[in-house]
């Protein structure tokens, strides 16, 4: 497995620090996103609300539920993606960091370069090559230093598993990877604007199972260089993968509601709620 | 876990270049967003000027055109300059007779073609459609050399080639058309036909043509449209005709010739007159092509 | 097996018969493509084979030559495009991603409409509207302005290059919007959010994800608009001023091919006539090599049916 921590100018263990302690910016453990109250309504319709909970800082936060909890509706509050649907409205308080995401000063486009996204499907820009796909995110900041993007997307692909194999044929197409290796690219295009937190909606539902274990062992070595939010509708991948989870469920009136939010191994031994408990087992899906 | 970094953090790279693209992303900023909204504003702009001309052309052509309508305009034949009373009714009669004749031909003959090429894939069924769409975009002043050639040396000028040329421009489009209408009609319809025993030529009639027929007659239209419009080809083919003729197989007028002719005349009155058969013109095509919109609109509607 | 009217054509006169309508489509266009190739034929075989890039066009002197007018028709439509590829690009784009969903429908069509105005009306409104326009305002000011580029040079008379090409815009602008505007819509959402997701503005969106993914049939559009422009005759020949010599300023009167053959067919003989006929094929040529690349790049199904193959 290449070291997901790219060759830095100083080993972090010549000065005796744990890595996690050093890559993320916060010190590790500490919220880096703080969510109170945050409702989302299309159209005057809920679709969740009441979302109450912190994302911590060099972990792995993973959105579960059934389908229709509102997952992937609260996962695309968090970096401001409803602002493209006309009917949308988010309601209640994200925090990153010391800033209000939805503050009216706030600029979305300024907050998506701290706070990347990663698609149910994979979707590199199929008329870009592998580099200019890994750069691309940079460029759109206004990054022109070729030094900078050549070691941004250096880092970023060998982070995603991807270098190796690419390294050759950065000028190529996109369209020429497989499924599982154009979403490790969707990944490392992320990750070369080092953003703070990545949010991930379902990454491995549309690939194969090698593909997702692949997937799974990256977003587990990932987690030193940034915080994940992950959705999943897939308990074990949960389990396999997250620090922490939050449990959403639709409630009667069709918009879901955060249940419970912990450490993922007491929430699937010993839940709180009743409802976390028989998802868990597997009694609805 | 630690909570307090004695070290300095900033030298670890992956920080470092946090850092730095925070840096270029924040300075930019500004100037990534007013490029955007400068960009986007001209795109807003380009799409009014994309209607300007539309209203232009439309507002004048009423304007100008209408004052032309009076009883005598559709009523009388075309007349000289200085001659008062003049109007167009010999070149209603001709565009209304070419137009009649040209759909006539081309209409059976271009939805055989269009049910052909619906019904066959292949190589031959390729390369005539490929044919087809190509010729719909053929330079319409060759094809009045080509009525020329077919008919006009040999029998001279007439409202007959003028409509053998009309039909010709008007054939690729009603293929195309025709072969989309009838591609588009679920094939469960003629399977089932075919089930119960019915012959091909029974299924086409009685149930792939009336199910194509609102996409039939949205094509139909449009081609319609585009051959009453023509000028180029009726221009060799039809001579035009100060009178009045009934007969195809003489020369005669049409509208879209008396435009032509009237327009680089410097007298007043027959530019007159051209507007008003503009005014005309327009009105019917555009009367058309709304009406293959309107068709096509009812056509998505039922099929959803 | 039962015949006859009650029960339709057996099986096989039935496809006979389609075979044979398609068989005659196909005759009519190899009949029209001949006819044109053997009237052409004296031409080549009397004056060779270069007059056609001859410069003189004086058939009272029995001097034939078709390079003012190829000059012509290329030039006129070079003007239409310059124009047609931003503002039709950028009247696609506000449409396909700008444009709320309501007022979609009703713009398009309105842009749509501007291709079915006959094109002879487009010669009368420009030679009555725009001509004085363009004498007393644009081409002074043009020239004024853009005068240094040695482009403007000459009398400003309203009639000539400058105004066949601006008619010869605002007709083929129908054809560049539709298609663009067609394939950009299409471009998935999911490169689209991708794209946003990365910190990109609308802008940076629209230029390097949403039009590259349209390149192919925004080029197709652009060829469907060439293939219109070089093709187009009447518009043309009453607003081109119909000069038979070289134009030496975008503002001279000029000619193209199409404009030659409509306003001297009517009296031509002999080698003249031959001479025209020459000048179609070579019009012909020329029109079908760009519909032709055209329809390679833009399958006319894109929009499905009858308004594209209208539009296009």
């Amino acid at each position: 497995m290449i070291d997901p921590t790219s060759p830095p100018a100083v080993a972090k263990e010549d000065i005796g620090l744990n890595t996690s302690e050093v890559l993320v910016d916060q010190p590790a453990g500490d919220p880096v996103m703080r969510l109170r109250n945050v409702a989302v309504a299309f159209a005057g319709r809920t679709a969740v609300r009441d979302v109450t909970f912190d994302v911590h800082a060099g972990e792995i936060t993973a959105l579960i539920g059934p389908s229709g909890s509102g997952k992937t509706t609260l996962l695309r509050a968090l970096n401001r993606m409803q602002d493209t649907v006309r009917t949308a409205s988010v309601t209640g308080s994200v925090q990153l960091g010391d800033l209000d995401v939805y503050a009216p000063s706030t600029d979305a486009t300024l907050l998506r370069s701290r706070v990347g996204m990663v698609f149910q499907r994979p979707n590199p820009f199929p008329t870009m090559s592998i580099y200019e796909n890994a750069v691309a995110g940079l460029r759109f900041n206004g990054v022109r230093k070729k030094a900078l993007l050549d070691e941004a997307a250096e880092s970023a692909l060998v982070a995603a598993a991807l270098w190796d194999s690419v390294r050759d044929r950065l000028k190529t197409h996109a369209s020429t990877l497989s499924g599982g290796e154009q979403q490790r690219l969707c990944i490392a295009r992320a990750l070369a604007v080092e953003p703070e937190v990545l949010l991930m909606d379902e990454p491995t539902s549309a690939l194969d199972p090698i593909a997702t274990k692949r997937i799974e062992e990256l977003v587990g070595e990932l987690k030193h260089r940034v915080t994940i939010v992950i959705v999943t509708h897939n308990m074990q991948q949960a389990m396999r993968v997250s620090d922490r989870c939050a449990f959403l469920l639709m409630g009667e009136d069709k918009a879901g509601e955060l249940i419970e939010c912990g450490p993922t191994a007491k929430l699937f031994s010993e839940p709180t709620d009743s409802r976390t408990l028989d998802y868990v087992n597997g009694r609805f899906g | 876990m630690a909570t307090t970094l004695s070290f300095d953090a900033s030298s670890d790279p992956i920080l470092q270049r946090r850092r730095e693209i925070q840096g270029v992303a924040t300075a930019s900023l500004k100037r990534r967003k007013v490029y955007s909204k400068i960009a986007v504003a001209v795109c807003w702009a380009f799409l009014g000027i994309a209607i300007i001309p539309l209203v232009a052309v439309v507002a004048y052509v009423v304007i100008k055109g209408l004052p032309a309508w009076n009883p005598d305009f559709f009523t009388h034949v075309t007349t000289p300059e200085g001659i008062a009373g003049g109007g167009v009714w010999n070149a209603i009669v001709g565009t209304a007779e070419i137009g009649i004749i040209a759909t006539g031909v081309a209409v059976p003959l271009g939805l055989s073609c269009g049910l052909f090429l619906a019904e066959s894939e292949g190589k031959v069924a390729g390369a005539v459609r490929f044919t087809a769409d190509v010729m719909t975009g053929v330079p319409s002043i060759t094809i009045g050399i080509f009525g020329y050639i077919a008919i006009v040396k040999n029998f001279g000028y007439s409202g007959l080639a003028g409509a053998f040329a009309i039909g010709i421009v008007m054939l690729p489009v009603i293929v195309r058309a025709g072969e989309t209408a009838f591609r588009g009609v679920p094939p469960t319809l003629s399977e089932a036909a075919l089930a119960l025993g019915a012959r091909k030529s029974v299924i086409a009639r009685r149930v792939v043509v009336p199910a194509a027929l609102p996409g039939v007659i949205t094509g139909v239209l449009l081609a319609v449209a585009r051959g009453l419009g023509e000028t180029a080809p009726l221009l060799l083919t039809v001579f035009g005709n100060q009178y009045m003729q009934w007969n195809p197989t003489k020369p005669m007028n049409a509208l879209t010739l008396v435009i032509f002719e009237n327009s680089s005349q410097p007298y007043a009155d027959l530019i007159q007159v051209a507007w008003g058969a503009a005014l005309l013109l327009m009105v019917v095509v555009l009367v058309l092509s709304i009406g293959s919109r309107v068709t096509a609109a009812v056509l998505r509607r039922e099929k959803r | 097996m039962r015949r006859g009217r009650r029960f339709g054509l057996s099986n096989r006169a039935y496809w006979g018969l389609l075979v044979g309508m398609a068989a005659v489509f196909v005759a009519l266009v190899v009949w029209y493509l001949v006819s044109i190739v053997v009237q052409a034929r004296p031409a080549f075989s009397t004056l060779g084979f270069s007059w056609i890039f001859s410069k003189v066009w004086d058939p009272t002197h029995g001097r034939f030559g078709l390079l003012p007018f190829i000059l012509g028709t290329f030039e006129t439509t070079a003007i239409a495009l310059v124009l047609a590829v931003p503002i039709g690009l950028g009247t696609a784009i506000a449409l396909a991603h700008l444009v709320p969903d309501r007022l979609r429908p009703p713009l398009s069509t309105a842009v749509e409409l501007l291709a079915a105005v006959p094109s002879v009306v487009y010669g009368l409104w420009g030679l009555i509207v725009l001509a004085p326009v363009f004498r007393s305002t644009v081409e002074p000011f043009l020239s004024s302005v853009l005068g240094w580029t040695g482009l403007f040079n000459g009398p400003s008379d309203g009639v000539g290059l400058l105004l066949a090409g601006v008619i010869l815009f605002v007709m083929v602008l129908p054809t560049m919007v539709a298609i663009s505007r067609d394939v950009l819509a299409v471009v998935p959402v999911e490169q689209v959010e991708g794209a946003l997701a990365l910190g990109a503005t609308k802008w940076q969106v629209l230029r390097k994800v949403v039009v590259p993914g349209a390149r192919t049939g925004i080029l197709g559009g652009f060829t469907l608009a060439m293939g219109r422009a070089l093709g187009e005759t009447v518009a043309v020949a009453l607003v081109i001023g119909n000069s038979p010599f070289i134009a030496h300023s975008v503002k001279a009167p000029a000619a193209t091919l199409a404009s030659l053959i409509v306003n001297n067919f009517g009296e031509a003989t002999g080698t003249e006539l031959a001479a025209l006929f020459g000048a179609a094929l070579v019009l012909l040529v020329i029109g079908i090599s760009v519909n032709a690349l055209a329809r390679v790049l833009v399958k006319s199904t894109v929009r499905g049916g009858a308004a594209s193959v209208a539009v296009a």
